[in-house]
C-alpha cells in the first residue's frame, strides 16, 4: 500500500510500504477515505518528539471502511468508522474510569520502558506518534491495523453524513470540548483560549456551549482570528497588541476566569524568553518552549483554572510555579479521552450544535503529503486544515 | 553509619533500600492487574501458560508438578538453562521456586498474588540471581536487554495485557512483521 512516511526532521515521503493485516483477534483492518494532518503533528514534522523511527507512519487522525474484522472485533466489513487517535483497550483501571488516555495496554511491553524513563510512567499509546507512544503505523495511508477495534471507533450508521463532518471526532473536537471542559467554565466566565490553530477554535465553540460569557482568542494569523470572531470571540493578535495589558484591560484588572493553552510545545513569537528557549531547544538544554506557559499562568485570574490541552514532551525552565502557587490557580492537562466524547459530540454535530467543517481549507490526494506537510509548517495562515484523501482527488469526489 | 542499628527502618520494601548490598542481584517488580487472584494464580501456576507472556523463554519443559527445566534467552544470542524448583505453593497467593544444583544462572524468586479489592490484584515478583561474571555480566545483560529486571518488568506488563485484553499489544502491521520482531530479539 501508499503511506506517509516519515524520514526526519522535514523530510516525510510518500512510498510503498507492506499492507497491514491482522494480527490479534480484537484487531479491525480499515480502507482510509479521508485523514488529516494534524498541529501535532508539525511536532514530529520539526523533530521535537523523540524516539521517532525512519519510515515510520504518521497520521492519527482518519476515517474509513471496514475491510476486515479480527474474530474478537465487533465490526463488520463495510462499515464506516471514526477511529480516535488514543489506542485503548477497554478493560484496564483507566479505561474503566474513561480515562481512556491513560490506558495501561495499548502500548507494547518493550515500548513503555522510555515512557517510564522520561514521565515516571509508562505513555498510553497512539497511532503514528513516536516508538514512546507504542510506535503504532498511523492513519495517513490507504490501510491501517486497527487495535482494540471493539473499544475504540465510532460506527457512522448515517452514509448521507459526510467524512468531513465527522472526521475530527478523531482527535481535535474531543480535544477543544475536553479543553473547555478542563477549563472548569461556569456561567458568566470569561474564557481566553492561546492559539487559534484547530484545537484552539474548537475550544472557542465548545467554551460558548458550556455556558461561557465571553472568549478572547488569541493569535497572530489573521485568518484564525477572523474564525475565532466569527463564533463570537474578541480576538488579540499578539503581534500587533500586548497580550498581558489587553486581557488585564478586558478584564476590568481581574484576568480571564480560566486560561487555555491551546499552543503546545512550539510557540511563535520573538519573545526574549521565546528565544532564549529555542536556543536551549537547539542545544538539547531543554526541549520545550514555555512562552504561552508563562504568559497564560501570570494572566489568570487568582482561583483561576488553566486547561493545557497543548503537547509538551520533555522539561521547562522559568515554569512560574510561584505564580501557579500564590494565586491558587488550578492546572490540568492530558492527552484526550476520545472515546469517552466521540458519541456526545457526534450527536452535537448530527442536531447542528458544533460546526464541525469549517477548519477545513485544502484537500490533497494522499500522494500529495509532502507538499502537504511543507505548506501547513509554512503558511499557517492560510492552510488552517488539510484533509488527505488516499487514491487521490478524482477517486475521492 | 554507626548508629544505623538504633534507627527503626522505614515501611518500604527493602529491594528500594539504599544502603543493604546484597551479594545476589535483587529486584521486585509489581504490577496491579483487573482480575481476582485466584484467577491469575491459576494461569501463572499452569507451566504450559509461561511462554505467552515470558519473553525470554527459550524453552520450558514440565518435569513434574514441583520441577520444570527453563532455557531462557541470553546476550549474543545464546541460551542458559536450569532445573527450577517450586519450593512454596500457596494456591491463590504465592509461589516460591529456587534453581537446582548445577544452574547456569543460579536465581530464586517469589510471585505474590495479593487481593487489591475494587482493582483486582496485585501481582509482585521478586527475583534474586547471581548474575554471571559478576557486574559486568549484569551490565552487559542489560545492554542487550537481557537483564533479569528489565524482564520482569515487560513479562508482567504482557501477563496484565494477556489478562485484561486477552491478548498481547504489538505495534506490528502484520503477522509477517511480527515474526520478524520476535527474531530480532534472539
Amino acid at each position: 500500500m501508499k503511506a506517509i512516511t516519515w524520514q526526519g526532521k522535514h523530510d516525510v515521503r510518500f512510498e510503498t510500504v507492506d499492507d497491514p493485516a491482522i494480527v490479534n483477534p480484537r484487531d479491525a483492518i480499515i480502507r482510509v477515505t479521508s485523514t488529516a494532518i494534524c498541529g501535532s503533528d508539525l511536532h514530529l514534522y520539526d523533530g521535537y518528539i523523540p524516539t521517532m523511527v525512519k519510515g515510520d507512519i504518521l497520521g492519527h487522525e482518519f476515517m474509513g471502511e471496514v475491510v476486515e474484522a479480527g474474530p474478537a472485533s465487533t465490526l463488520k466489513p463495510g462499515q464506516r468508522v471514526v477511529v480516535p487517535f488514543t489506542i485503548s483497550c477497554g478493560g484496564c483501571y483507566h479505561c474503566s474510569k474513561s480515562q481512556y488516555a491513560g490506558c495501561d495496554n495499548g502500548n507494547p511491553a518493550d515500548k513503555q520502558d522510555i515512557g517510564r524513563e522520561l514521565l515516571g510512567i509508562p505513555m498510553s499509546a497512539a497511532f503514528g506518534f513516536s516508538h514512546m507512544a507504542g510506535g503504532y503505523s498511523g492513519g495517513q495511508a490507504e490501510f491501517v491495523r486497527v487495535p482494540f477495534s471493539d473499544v475504540g471507533p465510532l460506527v457512522i450508521p448515517d452514509d448521507s453524513i459526510d467524512d468531513e463532518k465527522v472526521l475530527f471526532l478523531s482527535d481535535i473536537l474531543p480535544t477543544g470540548w475536553m479543553a473547555a471542559e478542563n477549563a472548569g467554565i461556569e456561567p458568566g466566565d470569561t474564557i481566553a483560549v492561546w492559539g487559534c490553530g484547530p484545537v484552539g477554535l474548537f475550544a472557542v465553540q465548545c467554551a460558548f456551549l458550556m455556558g461561557a460569557e465571553r472568549v478572547i482568542a488569541i493569535d497572530h494569523f489573521a485568518k484564525r482570528l477572523e474564525l475565532a470572531r466569527s463564533f463570537g470571540a474578541e480576538t488579540v493578535n499578539y503581534e500587533e497588541s500586548k497580550v498581558y495589558e489587553a486581557l488585564m484591560d478586558m478584564t476590568g484588572g481581574i484576568g480571564p476566569d480560566a486560561c487555555i493553552d491551546a499552543v503546545g510545545m512550539e510557540a511563535h513569537g520573538a519573545f526574549v524568553d521565546n528565544i532564549l528557549d529555542q536556543i536551549k531547544v537547539s542545544t538539547f538544554l531543554g526541549t520545550d518552549r514555555a512562552h504561552v506557559v508563562r504568559q497564560v499562568i501570570l494572566a489568570c485570574r487568582k482561583g483561576g483554572r488553566v486547561s493545557m490541552p497543548g503537547v509538551y514532551g520533555g522539561f521547562m525552565d522559568k515554569f512560574p510555579i510561584g505564580a501557579l502557587m500564590q494565586k491558587g490557580v488550578t492546572l490540568r492537562t492530558g492527552q484526550t479521552h476520545v472515546q469517552k466524547y466521540m458519541r456526545p459530540l457526534y450527536a452535537a454535530i448530527a442536531e447542528g450544535k458544533v460546526d464541525s467543517t469549517f477548519l477545513i481549507s485544502h484537500r490533497m490526494g494522499l500522494e500529495e503529503g509532502p507538499q502537504a506537510y511543507q505548506k501547513w509548517h509554512d503558511e499557517q495562515d492560510r492552510y488552517t486544515k488539510i484533509v488527505l484523501k488516499p487514491g487521490g482527488m478524482k477517486q475521492a469526489a | 553509619m554507626a548508629h544505623q542499628d538504633e534507627l527503626v527502618r522505614d515501611d518500604a520494601p527493602i529491594t528500594s533500600s539504599k544502603s543493604i548490598d546484597p551479594d545476589w542481584a535483587l529486584s521486585a517488580e509489581a504490577v496491579t492487574i483487573a482480575r481476582a487472584p485466584d484467577e491469575l494464580y491459576a494461569f501463572w501456576r499452569d507451566v504450559n501458560n509461561l511462554p505467552k507472556f515470558v519473553e525470554s523463554l527459550a524453552d520450558i519443559e514440565k518435569i513434574d508438578e514441583q520441577r520444570s527445566r527453563w532455557t531462557v534467552k541470553a546476550p549474543g544470542g545464546k541460551t542458559v538453562s536450569w532445573e527450577s524448583i517450586i519450593t512454596n505453593d500457596l494456591p491463590g497467593q504465592a509461589i516460591s521456586w529456587q534453581s537446582a544444583e548445577g544452574a547456569d544462572v543460579p536465581n530464586r524468586g517469589k510471585v505474590e498474588f495479593r487481593d487489591a479489592g475494587q482493582r483486582g490484584s496485585v501481582v509482585r515478583v521478586v527475583i534474586a540471581y547471581d548474575p554471571p561474571a559478576g557486574v559486568v555480566g549484569k551490565l552487559v545483560a542489560k545492554m542487550f536487554q537481557r537483564e533479569p529486571r528489565i524482564q520482569s518488568r515487560r513479562d508482567l506488563r504482557r501477563f496484565k495485557q494477556l489478562m485484561e485484553t486477552g491478548e498481547i499489544a504489538t505495534n506490528a502491521r502484520n503477522p509477517k512483521m511480527l515474526a520478524e520482531q520476535e527474531g530480532d530479539d534472539q
